[in-house]
């Protein structure tokens, strides 16, 4: 609460490791026995009906959520890291965030400043920054709550691209992007947009886990995926491996059909639609 | 109620916004101004009453006395005006001030924990409770409760009043919040059960009380600051004080806190920690200013409400600010308490309610999605 710098650096590895994790909310379990590893440098999709576990999971893997098993980011176990030091490995971004008091834009983006940076016209640089990467550039003064649900949550991207700036750490260990939903108020053109500057802190070495409901866009922009149902692991690997319509069929117990059209990437659509 | 725009109005057009977003500049313009009102307020009120003092005149003096350069009344002064302001006046002008200060800050603390802009100790039953611990020290400090009283001397009552409000605010907080949420609905119904429960209790105590405990104990239903006296100032000023000194600390968390509690230690705040600690303070000064002064309703709804539609929520200026204007209000206050019906007295609680209630209502209408209601 009172630290102004960041913390020594932690030792990092890579990789994101999900090792038997099981998590329960009220004695319920949610999550059971899940293994996996992300691995930096690559978005990690994670996909599955409503109500599979994915935010759990998230929750867990982020520090918020007690859990059984090993959640390792990069090397130390989350669930041993104090909050300052977790706060300069990863940023999260929440499903709906709601805000309190009427704080403007570059207030809430502000609030992701975590490094205790004093310089006020490196701090406003670094706001116009990231709302500019959002797509909303000169939206500094506008008042959070007066936004569409696409704004803010483009807001609260920018606030959560300013806790974690640079992908890699100073000592070259790469830090971690949690996005919850990311996308979904977003209309297709910011979808893209927002997809796209994920991909690109991969690209830089960063890490990035993120919860999706678009088979499409998972698909244009995962790099591995892992599939949940019933709070298990349905199937963990590269995109092409796992994107497959008898899976997610199974998965969304729906029938699914893949749709290919020449010269273009497959499109995933019910299977009763097709023409 | 002091004009707490008009420093900050000069330069109003230029630092409203810039375009960028930027309201530091505006925050930094109100608190300067609100130091230069807190300052003049508390001149004006020296000097006003029955009998008008030069005040200007005795400041040397005053400065001199505390310093330890003068005992007793200073040469070429009216001994009259020297006591009527070092006795009377100045112990009410400090006191006031701590006690609006106390109450404004404790508001703004409130309502960032609970992320609510009408959470405020008076409305959800934390000086009831506080008024509760105090009363059963000035009704029983002379019997069960006397070696307490003897133990803790000028300190016994705050420190009851403290306790007291300290319980009723770890109730609320455990009744209103399930699951890292608070509800607001719940939060205020429990404060309203909670301050008729402590009020009742505080009822029994009236009928064991004598007739001058009853006076002391009649004060608390609107609150006043008369009977000011330095021994109050300085059972209070301790554990204010030692608020206002802490309270800072807070802001950068209660900032992140706007976001949620999640969000907040996803940027690296110890949530838990920090509710203790605002909880803690809260409960401290509300109950050092209900033990001096009873209970002074709507000042910590007010305050920080006007400030945040000036200069935004920022608590990093927000609590500085509340504080003064929490200050120059209360002496405001005091001082038209204390002249309106002169010779007597009006409590000082019903000029802060006719002000505050209507207040209050204007936010419930303007804010129909409250949130989380």
């Amino acid at each position: 609460m009172f630290h102004q710098k960041m913390p020594d650096a932690v030792p990092l590895t890579p990789d994101l490791v999900v090792d038997g994790v099981s998590v329960s909310a009220d004695k319920v379990p949610i999550v059971r026995d899940l293994s996996f590893k992300a691995t930096a440098g690559e978005v990690l999709a994670i996909i599955g009906p409503s109500g599979s576990g994915k935010t759990t999971l998230m929750r867990a893997m982020t520090g918020e959520m007690a859990y059984r098993g090993t959640i390792s980011l990069g090397g130390p176990e989350v669930r041993g890291l104090a909050p300052e030091v977790l706060a300069c490995v990863r940023g999260v971004l929440p499903q709906a965030s709601q805000i309190s008091f009427p704080l403007n834009v570059s207030e809430v983006v502000g609030l992701g400043l975590i490094d205790g940076q004093r310089d006020r016209q490196a701090r406003k640089r670094r706001i116009a920054e990231a709302l500019g990467r959002v797509g909303l550039s000169g939206f500094e003064g506008r008042t959070y709550q007066d936004l569409s649900g696409g704004e803010q949550q483009r807001v609260q991207l920018a606030r959560v691209l300013c806790q974690v700036w640079e992908p890699l750490d100073p000592v070259g260990a790469p830090r971690w992007l949690f996005l919850d939903e990311p996308v979904s108020s977003l209309d297709i053109k910011h979808q893209y947009q927002i997809m796209r500057l994920a991909r690109d802190y991969a690209i830089n070495g960063g890490g990035v886990v993120a919860v999706l409901h678009d088979l499409n866009l998972t698909a244009a922009f995962a790099d591995r995926v892992l599939v949940m149902r019933d709070g298990e692991g349905l199937a963990f690997g590269l995109r092409d491996e796992v994107m497959r319509p008898e899976l997610l069929s199974v998965t969304y117990d729906f029938p699914l059909e893949c749709l290919a059209v020449a010269g273009a990437r497959p499109v995933i659509v019910p299977a009763e639609d097709k023409a | 109620m002091s004009d707490t725009s008009l420093p900050g109005r000069l330069a109003w057009s230029g630092l409203k916004d810039a375009g960028n977003g930027n309201r530091e500049p505006l925050a930094r313009a109100v608190i300067a101004g609100l130091m230069v009102v807190t300052l003049t307020v508390m001149l004006a009120s020296l000097a006003t009453g029955p009998i008008a003092v030069p005040v200007l005149d005795l400041l040397p003096h005053m400065a001199a006395y505390f310093l330890g350069d003068l005992d007793g009344a200073p040469e070429g002064i009216s001994l009259r005006d020297w006591i009527v302001v070092m006795d009377i006046r100045l112990p009410r002008v400090v006191l006031g001030a701590l006690v609006g200060a106390a109450l404004a800050v404790s508001g703004a603390v409130m309502q960032g924990l609970f992320r609510n802009p009408l959470a405020d100790p008076g409305i959800v039953g934390v000086s009831a409770g506080a008024g509760l611990g105090a009363a059963l020290f000035i009704v029983l400090g002379n019997a069960v409760l006397a070696p307490v009283m003897a133990l803790l001397g000028i300190y016994a009552v705050p420190l009851a009043a403290f306790g007291g409000g300290l319980i009723t605010t770890l109730l609320l907080y455990r009744i209103g919040t399930r699951g890292g949420i608070t509800s607001v609905a719940t939060l205020l119904l429990a404060g309203i059960a909670l301050g008729a429960l402590t009020g009742a209790m505080t009822g029994l105590l009236v009928y064991v009380a004598d007739d001058h405990q009853l006076r002391d104990l009649q004060f608390w239903g609107l609150g006043s600051l008369a009977g000011s006296n330095w021994d109050k100032v300085l059972s209070a000023a301790p554990i204010i004080l030692a608020m206002l000194v802490c309270v800072p600390f807070l802001a950068r968390g209660l900032n992140a806190l706007t976001l949620g509690e999640a969000a907040a230690s996803h940027l690296g705040i110890r949530v838990q920690r920090l509710k203790n600690l605002s909880i803690v303070l809260v409960a401290g000064a509300t109950g050092a200013s209900v033990a001096v002064s009873g209970g002074i309703g709507f000042v910590g709804i007010v305050v920080p409400h006007l400030l945040r539609l000036t200069m935004g929520p920022d608590h990093r200026f927000l609590l500085p600010a509340a504080a003064l204007l929490g200050a120059s209000m209360l002496i405001a206050a005091d001082t038209l308490a204390r002249t309106i019906v002169a010779p007597a007295e009006m409590p000082i609680g019903i000029i802060t309610a006719f002000a505050g209630a209507p207040f209050f209502l204007w936010i419930l209408l303007r804010k129909r999605g409250l949130t989380g209601l």
